[in-house]
């Protein structure tokens, strides 16, 4: 990014956050972001926050499958 | 149906039901985040069309992920199939809410120094399904397929039969939805209070 481009603001930085994560964005935009981001620390505090919530959906991922239902399925995969 | 299952050799059929059994709880677990109702159909629908097809599957390391596409192909027709005409958030109506900036204004924890973790911790298992399902399908599946299932967003694009723009324009919208109904939720139950009491 030249010198003389201005910086973009707190809300097109905090829109693009997640797609800056997934490396999502064209290498211009994602030099955006990180250029606003050396600047700004409030949206220093929402990158974390997003890595934070990334990780959060990832933790609740799986879920205890009732033994029941399992047993069901089970059942329907030997009788196929 | 009963000619195409008959034609399964019995080595073959061991095996089926060995990566079948293997995998069947990852496919519920799939399954209950990308549906409200009906995860176990969804599971044996999946598992009918994996076993009809099982002798496409040439690599059997991928068995997983294999059965994991089968399972969103499954979703995919259904949701055809129910015709369900979802009306498209607009993106202006989502972009201006910031969850992260909302906890710190509205401080639901006073004594806490970690204040946005220790929001995300009031969520048990249920209440995360819960919020998810208060998504339309359109938004949830790509945030479920993508942050918690771990597929790239063009594997999601192919396997929802939808445009890459498509998927990344639901998937941002997605996030936001997300990111208010956890406020939403976590104020309309006594989620907050739970954590504020000593």
């Amino acid at each position: 990014m030249s010198q003389g481009e201005r910086m973009i603001p707190c809300s097109d930085a905090v829109r693009q956050l997640w797609e800056y994560l997934d490396q999502a964005l064209s290498p211009e935009d994602q030099a955006k972001v990180e250029q606003h981001l050396a600047f700004c620390r409030r949206c220093c505090g929402e990158l974390e926050f997003a890595k934070e919530l990334q990780a959060f959906l990832r933790s609740h991922e799986v879920e205890e499958i009732p033994p029941h239902v399992r047993e069901r399925l089970e059942r329907f995969v030997q009788n196929l | 149906m009963a000619e195409e299952l008959r034609t399964v050799e019995p080595a073959s059929k061991e095996a089926f039901e060995s990566l079948a059994r293997e995998h069947i709880p990852r496919l519920y677990s799939a399954a209950r985040r990308l549906t409200d109702e009906g995860a176990e159909d969804l599971v044996q629908e999946c598992l009918l069309r994996a076993y009809r097809s099982f002798d496409t599957l040439a690599d059997a390391e991928a068995g997983g992920a294999w059965l994991q596409a089968i399972l969103v192909n499954a979703f995919r027709d259904r949701l055809r199939k129910e015709s369900r005409t979802v009306k498209e958030v607009a993106v202006e109506e989502v972009d201006d809410f910031s969850l992260y900036r909302t906890i710190a204004e509205e401080d639901p924890f006073p004594y806490s120094d970690s204040l946005h973790v220790d929001f995300l911790r009031a969520f048990g298992k249920e209440d995360v399904r819960a919020v998810l399902m208060r998504l339309p399908d359109i938004y949830r599946a790509p945030l479920v397929l993508r942050y918690m299932q771990g597929f790239a967003t063009k594997e999601i694009a192919r396997l929802l039969d939808a445009p890459l723009g498509t998927i990344l324009a639901r998937l941002h919208r997605g996030r936001k939805l997300f990111e208010r109904e956890l406020w939403a939720y976590a104020s309309e139950t006594d989620l907050l209070e739970k954590e504020v009491a000593p």
